[in-house]
């Protein structure tokens, strides 16, 4: 299937850059690491290699053209033995690229979001409110749901490392500052365990913090806090404290920072009793879940994704949209097989069920959004349908999501079952950095489609 | 709990016989848990307090009761110090309904929202980031309040110590700062465990004020304690104390002791703060014979009556575990 390639991303605040030069030519063989093209901003200039193999079929945009947006497909990739008419039947995928860390860019390096979902084919699946809708980067939306909230109630403020005068380490908080102050936009130093037990504390005594971790992988300096002073104090003290706080920041695998900055804390936050946890797909799924978590009167943890952040999906114009946590929102209906799965790997699972109607299967994706509680009844009645559960995540398989999901079907689900549940997850390992072996380490497209054929046993 | 009106101890004799009793309670308190761990009916971790009512108390006093307080899972003093009432403290040992947390506390995690008690930890250093958050939604709000967070010299180790004590520092929050150093971290000798075994210069490092106290001498606690919280109401940032002070039984109810020696432990039990306190209030005339008496009649009845309170009391019905996980109620 020919591949696009898209315009990358030299750092998470990077729209537009200029195609600096093609270092391949249509016609030319293309191996993985191959250097395509340079890639230049006004902080860096960026060669930009390829993940996938194959021919050159088509160049899209001209070397020295200036301001192309990020996303912008660049050039088609063809497989073997693929002509360049085929170019037109492209599968989106992002070319994974190495990336010199831009000036202003955080320990981890920028990556070029995924497309948005069957872009090519039209919108991407919305909810359906029937109302006005508006085009927003998933940033854009956890950046207004914060300001909105900030509004309407004075007791809630951010706090983090690089949230304010640097407007956020992946500009999420861009322009709070600006209108909140430094009251409410609160810099810390880099101290995960103490600001976010300041957060709790600031919680038990009425307000309702917002704490930004850069990403989740610092969380783990400060998950004691989250675990023993936020999620437990409650029912330790009988229900006479409560901690309304929201843990927030890019959770999972970003692009080629490795294994200590590529991980999913998914299974880890929804094992504890007394947090919720939510996993935010879409800008709609981004801005109304993060609304719910600030108002939620508990620790929510909202685990958004970088590779999301400046992905744009059409959302509900109206200010007041919310989600409510613990509702799954079915993205795709379909009969087959039931595929579930959570923040980016929505993408992952909307394009393998588009590969799959090609073939005749019509798989139902499953958007859980809440990871904890979790929406068992939408899931069951999916599976009551289709008699088929895939379920999908990045994060490792062992006590993951995927296996709690297994649990539950056999719980409530067993007669129902025509197949066992099959898991796609990331492989168990520590994240690598090399290209090839990173995208082997986390589930593609073709991933979800082997495995619901399999359970749908068709080869 | 009244206004402190002064940043002096004021030692009139119901002041002074005030102090007695507080530090009595404690003892009289644990003496009766200790006791009643034998008899199994509190079980768990027991950690007490003995030796130490000299410095909860001492700093209570420099508190108001818009002010809050963090302390560890050595606890039972603070707790009682602050207001918690016997029976409530004593029914949670029992882990019965009317505990003050309804029996889903125990021993090391004591609550009181009404008093603004925040526990009741039992993580080494966990509770001091809970105190500066507690403090700086104070300042955030305007509030001149003053938290005082209790912390043994074990907690010294960990990196939360460092991190609050910066946080609160840079923010100049209204944290009083409390290290109960009763020189051992469970069976680690403090100068095994610390670099700079003289605890409160650690707090010169974040340019935060700070001060080495006989944790022995109640009156000597309150004073210093005094100083510091006017310090802090008035907006002068965090302040430290070091409290050196020593506890007479074990570290928890299993514990040999072979990492100190009877003599020390005796050395130390001629320091008592009680005893202290009140061979003093004797040869000075503030209290008489009768006084101590009627004091000690009071208290044993006050313990009494908390036992008595927490056999009668109830166990949580069965079908309350769930509750209290989450809280259901979303906000408008």
């Amino acid at each position: 299937m020919a591949i696009q390639i898209l315009m990358p991303a030299l750092s998470p605040t990077m729209t537009e850059g200029k195609l600096a030069r093609w270092l391949k030519s249509e016609g030319d063989e293309v191996r993985s690491g191959d250097v395509l093209a340079e890639i230049e901003t006004d902080k860096a200039t960026m060669e930009m290699e390829a993940v996938e193999e194959g021919r050159l079929g088509k160049i899209l945009v001209d070397e020295g053209t200036e301001g192309v947006h990020v996303n912008t497909p660049i050039a088609v990739l063809l497989e073997e033995g693929e002509q360049p008419g085929d170019a037109a039947k492209v599968m989106e995928r992002p070319a994974n690229v190495t990336a010199p860390v831009a000036a202003e860019a955080p320990a981890t390096s920028a990556m070029p979001p995924p497309a948005p979902p069957r872009a090519a084919r039209g919108a991407p699946p919305e909810e359906r409110t029937g109302g006005a809708t508006v085009r927003r980067t998933v940033r854009e939306a956890l950046r207004d749901a914060m300001a909105v909230e900030m509004r309407r109630d004075p007791t809630v403020f951010l706090m983090g490392e690089e949230v304010g005068q640097y407007q956020g380490a992946y500009k999420v908080s861009q322009g709070l500052l600006d209108e909140f102050g430094p009251k409410r936009v609160v810099d810390t130093p880099i101290t995960e365990m103490g600001f976010a037990g300041l957060g709790v504390g600031a919680g038990f005594a009425g307000l309702r913090p917002i704490v930004e971790f850069m990403t989740f992988n610092f969380s783990m300096q400060a998950i004691d806090q989250i675990v023993n002073s936020a999620a437990k104090t409650l029912y330790m003290s009988g229900g006479q404290m409560g901690c309304p706080i929201v843990f927030r920041g890019p959770n999972g695998a970003a692009s080629r920072v490795a294994a200590q900055h590529s991980q999913d804390f998914a299974s880890w936050y929804a094992h504890v009793p007394g947090l919720k946890v939510v996993a935010p797909y879409s800008s709609a799924d981004a801005y109304g879940l993060l609304r719910a978590a600030i108002r939620d009167p508990n620790p929510v943890v909202v685990l958004e994704n970088e590779l999301l952040y400046g992905q744009s999906f059409e959302m509900p114009e109206d200010e007041e949209h919310i989600v409510p946590i613990g509702k799954a929102k079915i993205e795709r209906e379909g009969g087959d097989v039931t595929v579930v799965a959570y923040s980016r790997m929505v993408h992952v699972a909307l394009e393998a069920a588009a590969a799959l109607e090609r073939e005749g299967i019509a798989a139902e994706v499953i958007n859980l959004r809440s990871l904890r509680p979790l929406d068992v009844e939408a899931i069951v009645a999916s599976v009551k349908k289709t008699n088929r559960l895939v379920s999908v995540e990045e994060g490792w398989p062992y006590a993951g999501i995927g296996a709690e999901l297994a649990a539950l079907m056999m719980e409530h689900a067993f007669d129902w079952l025509d197949a066992p549940v099959r898991r796609v997850h990331g492989a168990d390992v520590p994240m690598p950095y090399a290209a090839n072996l990173e995208r082997l380490a986390l589930p593609q497209p073709e991933n979800v489609v082997e495995a619901c054929k399999a359970v749908c046993y068709r080869s | 709990m009244t206004q402190p009106a002064a940043t002096k101890p004021h030692l009139s004799r119901p002041h002074l016989l005030g102090l007695l009793r507080g530090m009595l309670r404690i003892r009289r308190f644990e003496d009766k848990c200790a006791e009643l761990y034998t008899q199994e009916k509190i079980r768990g971790f027991l950690h007490l307090y003995n030796g130490e009512e000299a410095v909860s108390v001492g700093v209570m006093q420099a508190l108001t009761e818009d002010d809050a307080v963090v302390a560890t899972y050595r606890e039972h003093g603070q707790a009682l110090a602050r207001g918690v009432p016997m029976n409530a403290v004593m029914a949670e040992m029992y882990g019965k309904a009317e505990g003050c947390s309804g029996g889903r506390g125990g021993s090391m995690h004591l609550f009181d929202a009404e008093r603004r008690f925040y526990g009741g930890n039992a993580i080494v250093g966990g509770g001091l980031p809970l105190a500066v958050g507690l403090a700086l939604a104070d300042r955030m709000q305007g509030r001149a309040r003053v938290t005082a967070c209790f912390f043994g010299d074990g907690a010294v180790a960990e990196g939360e110590f460092h991190e609050s004590l910066n946080l609160a520092a840079l923010w100049t929050l209204p944290v009083l700062f409390v290290c109960e150093n009763n020189l051992y971290a469970m069976g680690t000798a403090l100068e095994r465990a610390q670099s700079q075994t003289d605890i409160h210069a650690k707090a010169a490092a974040y340019q935060m004020p700070s001060e080495a106290v006989d944790g022995m001498d109640v009156v000597a606690v309150e004073a210093a304690a005094l100083r510091a919280a006017a310090a802090v109401r008035a907006g002068e940032g965090p302040h430290f104390l070091e409290c050196r002070t020593y506890r007479f039984r074990a570290h928890s109810m299993f514990d040999a002791q072979l990492y100190r020696g009877k003599d020390e432990v005796e050395e130390w039990m001629k320091r008592d703060p009680i005893v202290r306190l009140a061979n003093w209030m004797t040869e000075t005339g503030m209290m008489h014979d009768r006084d101590r008496e009627e004091l000690e009649a009071e208290v044993a009845a006050e313990v009494d009556a908390s036992v008595a309170f927490a056999e009668a009391g109830s166990w949580e019905p069965i079908e309350t575990l769930t509750r209290h996980v989450t809280r259901a109620q979303a906000r408008p």
